[in-house]
């Protein structure tokens, strides 16, 4: 498999600043790689570096094998779709379409042909004459994505591009993303701090957090085993309870809370009795009114406070007995669940398989 | 209620009005009689084409015309030349702290009048002036020069007359162009020319448009750089005006000739926002 992507111990410091520590990834032919991290965790710095738009204080980035060190932006075989996705107004789309085309040199004829070509593949057949302001916002998402992939670059860079737009086009827009991807193969590489774009369209998706790269994972490992508490948090939602160790062995330990509740939970990596623990439980995770024969389960009992309905992705906010930790607990629409009021008293189940334990960190988010 | 709204209205617009017919349209219209009468030989005054006709049969006026627009589009020319730099370096270049600072120092030279920023030119350059004595000084002239009196000394004392209305007009488009897309052009492949050309420079015209305007017609209507640092050699059409006017005495004529002036502002002013294909109302935005 060709790596189209390397990027080797890659810093940027912004005076005494550092905006991007040491980052080291490689991204395949053909995949869909995100970096996803909070605003202001260096994730745009690290694109406009592999664009060229900023030069990396220390490391190097290499584009199909080729070290990029010195190569100004308009040389480089990546092509960049910004946040506002930076369309030229004072042209018209196939104008738009065929700048690097043109900047290029190609031939009239070829231009004609590419523009064509490009437009129907992104659905927008016909619409060269237009003007940049007459077209709707996923018009112009789509017009940005053409004038880069006419191109045909190694990598393409994306840059939040979705955030503008709203909700329900944003949710089309992911989907349509990922089926271009997929069509075109082209390998695209996606910054965001919207965790369900990074989840839904990626291959791998690299978190981000004050310059670093806290893991490096698919979608469904980066849920399911996150490496740091940052991810556990950042990636889904979480339960959070802090606790101490009582006993344990290489696989299993046994918690108590620092609400008084005992738990038993699978651990990832050694801890030894005494030892300050956050235990993550996800929303879903955690069973209402389990089968009382259920095996390996936590069980314990809370009064809901709340019921927060969205959906497919309704909550519980409850409280567990006598204890004033807040609680979210999927709730189900298959009605079976319907008799649950607010101030109910409610018993609660996870399997001990569910929890993820850390160490207590020092920074938390 | 209504009866109040246009009182108002009156009363505001009235001192406006009254400025603009008593200042402005009256003498004009007294100019225009004027330039059309012509005295008879008997000493009589009549209705005549002979003012304007004058000016075509005599070639030291319309050439000094000719000149004169020529140099005025010339001056425009080289002040959007040297403007546009400057104004895309305050706008994106320097850190926005400075941004102000620097605006005024491009201000500041005209807290002084015209006059006297004339007079510092001269200073420097006249045949005794500081920039002789240097080069004297360091050996690199043996004797001095006359810089004065040229009629590119002219050009750079109306260019640096007219800079600041060329500058202000531009950092006002450009402080509206995002930089994305000059970032985009750059990622797309296009160098530095082809950024000037394709993306800034469309995205300023109507700025760059309405700076050279008043450019073209402050500098067209200027008096006293021509005549001070052009000299004798380099004739500026409003000097012939001052001539007919103040030396020959002949009104009738130097008001046919504010005329022909007037026009042919007018004409310039027109091609030029035919060309870059803008109109009068956008630009003046």
């Amino acid at each position: 498999m060709q790596i189209d992507l390397a990027v080797k111990d890659v810093s940027k410091n912004f005076d005494d600043f550092v905006a991007v520590d040491n980052v080291s990834f490689e991204v395949a032919d053909g995949s869909f790689f995100s970096i996803l991290g909070p605003s202001g965790c260096g994730k745009t710095t690290l694109l406009r570096m592999i664009a060229g738009l900023t030069e990396p204080s220390a490391g190097t980035i290499e584009i199909r094998g080729k070290s990029m060190r010195g190569i100004p932006p308009n040389k480089r075989p990546v092509n960049l779709i910004f946040q506002h996705l930076a369309l030229f107004p004072m042209m018209n789309v196939g104008e738009n379409i065929a700048f690097g085309l043109r900047r290029r040199g190609d031939a009239k004829a070829t231009i004609i042909n590419k523009v064509k070509t490009i437009l129907e593949r992104v659905e927008l057949t016909g619409f060269d004459d237009k003007k940049v302001d007459q077209l709707s916002g996923g018009q112009k998402q789509r017009v940005a994505i053409a004038r880069c992939l006419v191109l045909e670059p190694a990598v393409l860079l994306l840059d939040e591009p979705l955030g503008a737009l709203d909700l329900k086009l944003r949710e089309q827009m992911k989907v349509e993303l990922k089926k271009l991807q997929a069509k075109i193969g082209t390998t695209f590489v996606y910054i965001t701090h919207d965790q369900s774009e990074a989840l839904v369209m990626s291959d791998h998706v690299a978190v981000m957090n004050q310059g670093v790269f806290e893991q490096i994972d698919t979608p469904q490992n980066l849920y399911n085993s996150p490496d740091t508490p940052f991810v556990a948090q950042f990636v889904g939602d979480n339960n959070t309870w802090s606790g101490r160790i009582r006993q344990c062995d290489q696989k299993v330990a046994e918690i108590e809370t620092n609400d008084g509740r005992l738990f038993r939970t699978k651990i990832q990596q050694q801890l030894q009795s005494g030892d300050e623990v956050d235990l993550f439980l996800r929303p879903e995770a955690m069973l209402i009114e389990p089968d009382a024969d259920l095996a390996n389960l936590n069980r314990f009992e809370v009064i809901v406070k709340d019921l927060l309905f969205d959906g497919a992705n309704s909550r519980l906010l409850a409280n567990p007995l006598d204890a004033d930790t807040e609680l979210l607990i999927a709730l189900p629409q298959t009605h079976q669940y319907d008799y649950i009021q607010k101030n109910d008293k409610i018993e609660i189940g996870w399997d001990e398989q569910s929890g993820i334990c850390f160490p207590r960190s020092q920074k938390m988010p | 209620m209504k009866n109040q709204k246009r009182w108002g209205l009156f009363f505001f617009l009235a001192p406006v009005v009254l400025w603009l017919f008593v200042m402005i349209v009256l003498p004009h219209i007294d100019l225009l009689v004027m330039s059309f009468r012509l005295e008879n030989d008997e000493g009589q005054m009549m209705w005549s084409l002979g003012n304007y006709l004058n000016f075509f049969e005599e070639p030291i006026y319309w050439l000094t015309f000719v000149r004169t627009a020529l140099y005025s589009i010339l001056v425009t020319f080289l002040t959007f030349v040297i403007a546009l730099p400057v104004a895309f370096y305050i706008t994106k270049v320097v850190n926005p702290k400075y941004q102000g600072f620097l605006l005024v120092l491009l201000l500041l030279p005209f807290w002084v009048s015209e006059l006297v920023r004339v007079y510092g030119w001269m200073i420097l350059l006249r045949e005794s002036g500081v920039i002789n004595h240097f080069l004297l000084k360091l050996g690199i002239l043996n004797q001095p020069i006359e810089m004065l009196y040229r009629d590119s000394t002219m050009i750079l004392g109306l260019v640096y007359t007219s800079m600041l209305f060329m500058v202000v007009p531009i950092v006002s488009v450009l402080d509206s162009l995002d930089n994305s897309l000059i970032e985009a052009a750059y990622d797309l492949g296009a160098n530095m020319w082809t950024i000037l050309f394709k993306i800034i420079i469309p995205h300023a015209t109507p700025g760059i448009v309405s700076g050279s305007i008043v450019v073209f017609m402050l500098t067209l209507g200027n008096y006293l750089t021509p005549n001070l640092m052009g000299g004798k050699n380099s004739l500026w059409f409003t000097e012939q005006i001052y001539n007919q006017f103040i030396a020959s005495f002949n009104w009738n004529q130097g008001s046919a000739f504010g005329f022909l002036l007037l026009v042919l502002s007018s004409i310039v002013v027109w091609l030029g926002l035919k060309l870059t294909r803008q109109n009068l109302k956008k630009v003046v935005q």
